[in-house]
């Protein structure tokens, strides 16, 4: 049980029409660890996303999620995981609370409640709990995404690009959460088409490239595919985003600007943690 | 996951009721057509107007009045589930453990709710502005009974269009037509005083029947075959509809 991968792709194709986006994937995720798609813009990340999270049907291959068959079991799929697509799906009109609540009673747990009172204080949102979704900055409006996303506590769990779109503080703010799920056994599956992210995150980081994964290794075996590495020396200048996280500190916390007479600490274990 | 339906369709319309509620908008500009298209009938040209009966003219016109109140108000519904259906919250529902009809039936549900709520508004600025019946319980109810249908039917079409629209635009721009459907119809003027190809098209477009229908029951005279008439359309409307809608869904979730 313990050697068998979370996640297992054989062989995956999807056509859309006349155009084939995947052409074969194949890869295996090992369970309680963090896996990185890593392919440019229409390398057929999202399609893949989809399928392995029941959203679309492959034309060819097998794909097991949790060891369950994504097309004869996509229900048992759909109990084992969370996706968190590529744009926050949180309900706009509704608060920050009310949205965790809605999937605490769609997943039928007891008490939505106190799990949405839980996960506005894991994901420093308490103060904004009561307020509408779409007062929210995007950093804050990705952390009420991947919250609803833990409702449940699913073993797996999809974050389809989870830092596009956001400001070098939240992006920072995601991936602590990203390290801190898989710390609880967690297994996650993110796709990305930045390299930094991948390199921060991923135990194994798989290279998609026009339908198919072209590398899949760790970082060490990635990079040893390269010309050992040269000396040389090279003066260190601050990369614009050390300037930057420098000048803004490099806390994270985007909700901290508009309420900063934050009467509790919820927030003061991250500010260390990096 | 089945029996889970029924209180998933609850949570879901529980959620999209509360879109409501923070945005009443969609319930007054949906009863604002209607009440000004009321008061420019009675009080402007009504007067002008030989319905060849004894009722005063707002009883005459209610009817259509309110068949014109949900036909502008299932536009809304249209437009809600397209939201939904841009924004994320769609596919991280459809990935979720629930029942997946459920999605759909608590956007219908909510429809209902919403048109019954701008339904009541538009009688109660009726009954100030002078309308009366001697309808009783009964009567009520059948009124209610076929306005209900009218609105499940209109929303399964509604459906359709939230589901393949395109834009914004496209998703409420179906209902334009229906709006305008009761004006060639018994809603407003008897249908013969039309020119023949108008008056036989009057005559048996579905809004015809219905309006009579409502009519007749509100002025406790017999409502005759129109009510079969009117239910032969509204449930046929609803089936072919439904069955459409449910074409289109299973299209956009597999």
């Amino acid at each position: 049980m313990i050697a068998e991968p979370a996640i297992q792709v054989r062989g995956i194709e999807k056509s859309f029409k006349d155009v084939q986006v995947l052409r074969g994937v194949d890869f295996d995720v090992k369970a309680g660890s963090i896996f990185a798609l890593l392919g440019s813009n229409g390398a057929g990340k999202t399609t893949l996303v989809r399928i392995l999270s029941t959203l679309l049907k492959a034309d060819a291959g097998t794909a097991t999620v949790h060891h369950f068959d994504v097309a004869a079991k996509p229900g048992d799929v759909r109990e084992s995981i969370s996706l968190t697509g590529q744009f926050a799906a949180v309900d706009e009109v509704l608060s920050g609370r009310e949205n965790l609540v809605l999937i605490a009673k769609l997943r039928h747990l007891k008490d939505p409640g106190a799990i949405a009172d839980d996960l506005l204080a894991r994901f420093s949102l308490t103060e904004a709990g009561s307020r509408k979704a779409a007062t929210y900055s995007g950093g804050m409006r990705r952390r009420l995404d991947i919250a609803m996303s833990l409702i449940g506590n699913p073993p797996i769990i999809f974050l389809d690009e989870p830092t596009t779109g956001l400001d070098p503080q939240a992006r920072i703010e995601v991936w602590q959460t990203i390290k801190k799920l898989a710390d609880s056994g967690t297994t996650v599956l993110l796709t990305t088409q930045y390299l930094e992210e991948a390199e921060q995150l991923a135990d194994r980081i798989a290279i998609l490239h026009k339908g198919t994964i072209i590398q899949n290794g760790t970082l060490t075996e990635l990079k040893q595919l390269l010309p050992p590495a040269k000396v040389e020396y090279v003066e260190k200048q601050p990369s614009l985003e050390d300037v930057f996280l420098a000048l803004v500190g490099d806390t994270g916390e985007t909700d901290t600007t508009a309420n900063d007479d934050r009467p509790d600490g919820t927030v003061a274990p991250r500010k260390e943690s990096r | 996951m089945t029996n889970h339906a029924l209180g998933d369709t609850g949570v879901l319309t529980g959620r999209s009721l509360r879109h409501i509620l923070r945005s009443p908008d969609t319930i007054i500009t949906t009863a604002v057509t209607p009440i000004a298209l009321m008061l420019l009938f009675v009080y402007v040209l009504g007067g002008a107007i030989n319905t060849g009966s004894d009722e005063s003219y707002i009883n005459y016109m209610l009817p259509g009045i309110l068949l014109i109140t949900i036909a502008s108000g299932i536009a809304y519904t249209a437009y809600r589930l397209f939201l939904d259906l841009q924004g994320g919250i769609f596919e991280r529902f459809q990935s979720m453990p629930i029942a997946r009809s459920s999605v759909l039936w608590a956007h219908v549900l909510t429809s209902l709710t919403a048109n019954l709520v701008s339904v009541v508004i538009v009688i109660g600025v009726a009954l100030i502005m002078g309308f009366r019946t001697g309808a009783s319980v009964g009567a009520w109810l059948a009124v209610g009974g076929i306005l209900i249908l009218f609105t499940l039917a209109l929303t399964w079409l509604a459906v359709i269009a939230g589901l393949s629209a395109k834009t914004v635009d496209g998703a409420s721009a179906f209902s334009y037509p229906l709006i305008f459907l009761p004006f060639i119809s018994s809603a407003f003027v008897p249908t013969t005083s039309m020119p023949g190809p108008v008056a036989w098209f009057a005559e048996n477009q579905p809004v015809t029947s219905i309006v009579n229908t409502i009519r007749a029951l509100f002025a406790q005279q017999p409502v005759g075959s129109n009510i079969w008439i009117a239910l032969a359309w509204l449930v046929g409307i609803l089936v072919v509809a439904y069955a459409f809608a449910i074409v289109a869904y299973r299209r956009k979730i597999s």
